[in-house]
Formats: C-alpha cells, structure tokens, sequence
C-alpha cells in the first residue's frame, strides 16, 4: 500500500530560484532563508519519497483566462520548465507518475471532487522554487511529482475548508494505491504578501507565525479561515495560504512538528515553512 | 450563498474578482501573449501596431503604452498578467511592486528588509483617509 509520510508547508517566491539560478545564495541578503532549509533537504534525503505531490498555483502561464480550474491535477509523464517572461528557469524538466496521479484522479472524482486532468502542462516558479527549496540543484530530480494546480489568480479561490478536505480524499487515494509507496506532500504559496497597488509590500509576522501554529496543532481552525481575513491581514496574495490546507488535510490532524522556520523577506514576501510527519504510519 | 464584496474595504488593493476579471479580459490575454520571447520583441517594436490584436479599450491601452500600473490594475489587470509587461520592460517583480507604490526602489527595498510594510494602518479604508 502506498501512504502519505509526511507533508511539508513553504513558500514559492520566484527570486527564492533566481537566487539559486544566479548563485548568489550565500551573499546577505539571502544566506538567513536558505539556512532554514538546510535541515529540511537533510530530512527528505532521509525520508527518500518514491513521489511528492505538489500542491500550487499556476501564475497565469500554464492556464490563462481562457480556461481556470478550481482544481488540476497532473497526470502526465514530463513536465516542460516555463518561460514565465525572464526566460525558462534552468532546472531539470519534472518527471511525473503517471500510473499514481490517474489511479487518484479516479479516486478522488468518485470521492466527489470534480477535478480537471491535464496531460500537457508547462510549469512555473510555483511547482519548482519548492523543489529547489526542498532538493538543492541535482541534475535531475530525485524522484517523480504529480503537480495539484489549484485557482488562486482569479477570485474567489477554493475555500480553506474545501481545500482541507480534497488533502483528505488525496490520502484516502494514495492509500488505496496497490503498490509500496513513500508519498510527500508538500503545501505551498504565501506567506503574507502583496504584490499589486499601493498597498504591495504588505509583512504580517503576526498573522504568519499564528498560521503555522496552527498548521502545527489546530489545522481545523485554519482551514475555516475567511478569504477575507487572508486579503485583509496576509494581503492580496497571501491568500496562497488555502494551498497549505490541502497538505494538511492529506496528513493525521496529530502530524508530529519536525521543523519550521521564518523569514522576511524574500524579495516581496514573508517566506514560512514547516515540516510535519505522521506518527501512524 | 452570498458574494457580497467584503474586501472592498481594503485599502490600496484590486481583488482580482469577477467583475474585474470581465472587464479585463483583452487586456490580460495582451499580457499573456508576453510569455513567448517572440512576442516580447514584436511589441516593443511597434507597441501600437501590436495592441491593435487586442480589442481592449482605449482606455486601457492607453495604460499600457504609458505603463501605468496601478491603472491596468483599476481597469480590470491582473498583477501576475501585468508582471509579464514589467518582464517585457525587464523589470523584476519587486521594481514592479516599488513602481505600484510610488515609492522609489531603493525605499522600497529597504522597507522590505526592514519587515515590509506593516499591517497597523493599513487594514481598512478608513485607516488611509
């Protein structure tokens, strides 16, 4: 049987990969966020997941206006990097699963959540700053990703509770997986940040640092967050932050806190992450 | 269920709902043509000719050929659609976030540095009169 081990929440800045793209990680500005990471690309070398399923955003490159899916999931073999207009990040091209991510496209829709499949899909800075952020620059990745693309460009984006429960049905699907698995699920977006207007530039240390408390111990109260409240106190992008619920929802309520840590700012955002283990598996 | 506009009390912010999202289309999908290298270089090199594929208002082209920010954003622009005109201009998000706020870059980046800009003040409309 496959299981979910462990779920992990961070941010997916795209400076976080112009910095490793460009080799300027361990300058100032930079070394504090990285130093946060070290431990966690230590720990998912020791985990050694046989697949991560990586629950972000598209930032209008894969999907456009034409066509906005509340829910994607990736069911292809390979996925091309995007030119997201500064040209194409070079990292290695992200091999899929096919075989697991269409067994949980078939759970899950009988479990009631109306996904969209997608076999052809380019991805961005959403789905590879936290590979990077999670497995350094290896030639290629050290093993295949099924991409979970949820809508959070066009309001209103799924609600926390909704994304909560599609990580329950996700689990439910891994598990019912036939083969021996180690799956990772990683929870990414936020923290608080704005990025349009006048108000872009928007920090709340407050409003982060209570949300990865209760990412820690109270994931119910999270995931029945506001939309508001995200816009009001995390900013207009911060609202990323539903994406977290979804991992949380694929791992025990009880999940066992690994590590975490905190940073402002990368470029114009407070960067959180979090790495929490199931104690039953 | 209710789809009353709870946010619109925020200050200094475009929710990018349905409303803007309808009057935004053409300018947004103008933006989006950006993503291909090809496409960048045709638009800088006849701005005017190239946005005459896009049946977006005067008014937002008029944004566009001025680069005003802010009101791409008011006239139905989506910040992650805009930012691929800022990359066409090789502008980097955070040159991006700094122009949106009238603040100069190098002010902008210290306040980033600095923590970012607060919450206290800048949670309702009535906190900016």
């Amino acid at each position: 049987m496959a299981r979910i081990v462990a779920g992990a929440g961070m941010s997916h800045v795209p400076a976080i990969g112009v910095a490793m793209d460009t080799g300027i990680t361990g300058d100032d500005y930079w070394s504090p966020l990285f130093a946060g990471f070290e431990k966690s690309r230590e720990w998912i070398k020791e985990v050694n997941p046989d697949a991560v399923i990586v629950v972000y955003n598209d930032h209008a490159t894969a999907f456009s206006l034409e066509i906005i899916p509340t829910f994607a999931l990736g069911c292809a073999a390979e996925y091309a990097i995007a030119d997201e207009g500064w040209g194409p990040r070079p990292v290695p091209a992200v091999k899929g699963h096919p075989e697991l991510a269409w067994h949980m496209a078939q759970s899950i829709i009988l479990d009631e959540f109306d996904l969209t499949l997608v076999n052809k899909m380019e991805v961005d800075h959403g789905l590879t700053v936290p590979l990077s952020l999670m497995f350094g620059q290896p030639e290629e990745w050290p093993c295949p990703v099924i991409p979970l693309c949820v809508n959070v460009v066009q309001y209103p984006p799924p609600t926390g509770n909704r994304c909560y429960n599609l990580g329950k049905a996700i689990r439910r699907a891994v598990e019912s997986f036939d083969k021996d698995m180690k799956v990772v699920i990683l929870g990414t977006g936020g923290m608080s940040h704005q990025l349009q207007s006048e108000r872009a530039g928007l920090i709340n240390a407050e409003f982060d640092n209570a949300f990865l408390d209760m990412m820690a111990t109270d994931p119910e109260k999270a995931a029945s967050m506001p939309h508001v409240e995200y816009l009001r106190e995390a900013g207009s992008e911060g609202v990323e932050l539903v994406m977290w619920h979804v991992m949380r929802g694929a791992i025990d309520k009880d999940a066992r806190e690994v590590h975490r840590h905190y940073h402002v700012p990368a470029s114009n955002t407070a960067v959180g992450h979090i790495i929490l283990e199931n104690t039953t598996a | 269920m209710s789809t009353q506009k709870d946010y619109h009390d925020i200050p200094g912010t475009y929710v990018f709902d349905a409303e803007q999202s309808r009057k935004g289309y053409h300018l947004n999908m103008f933006c989006m043509s950006l993503r291909s290298a090809e496409n960048r270089e045709a638009f800088l090199s006849d701005e005017a000719g190239y946005l005459d594929n896009w049946p977006m208002t005067a008014e937002q082209r008029q944004t566009v050929l001025k680069r005003e920010w802010n009101e791409m954003l008011k006239l139905g622009g989506n910040v992650y659609y805009t930012a691929k005109l800022a990359a066409t201009d090789k502008l980097t998000f955070q040159e991006l976030a700094a122009l949106m706020t009238g603040m100069g870059r190098e002010e902008y980046r210290d306040m980033m540095i600095n923590g970012g800009r607060s919450i206290e003040g800048n949670r309702s409309k009535s906190e900016w009169t």
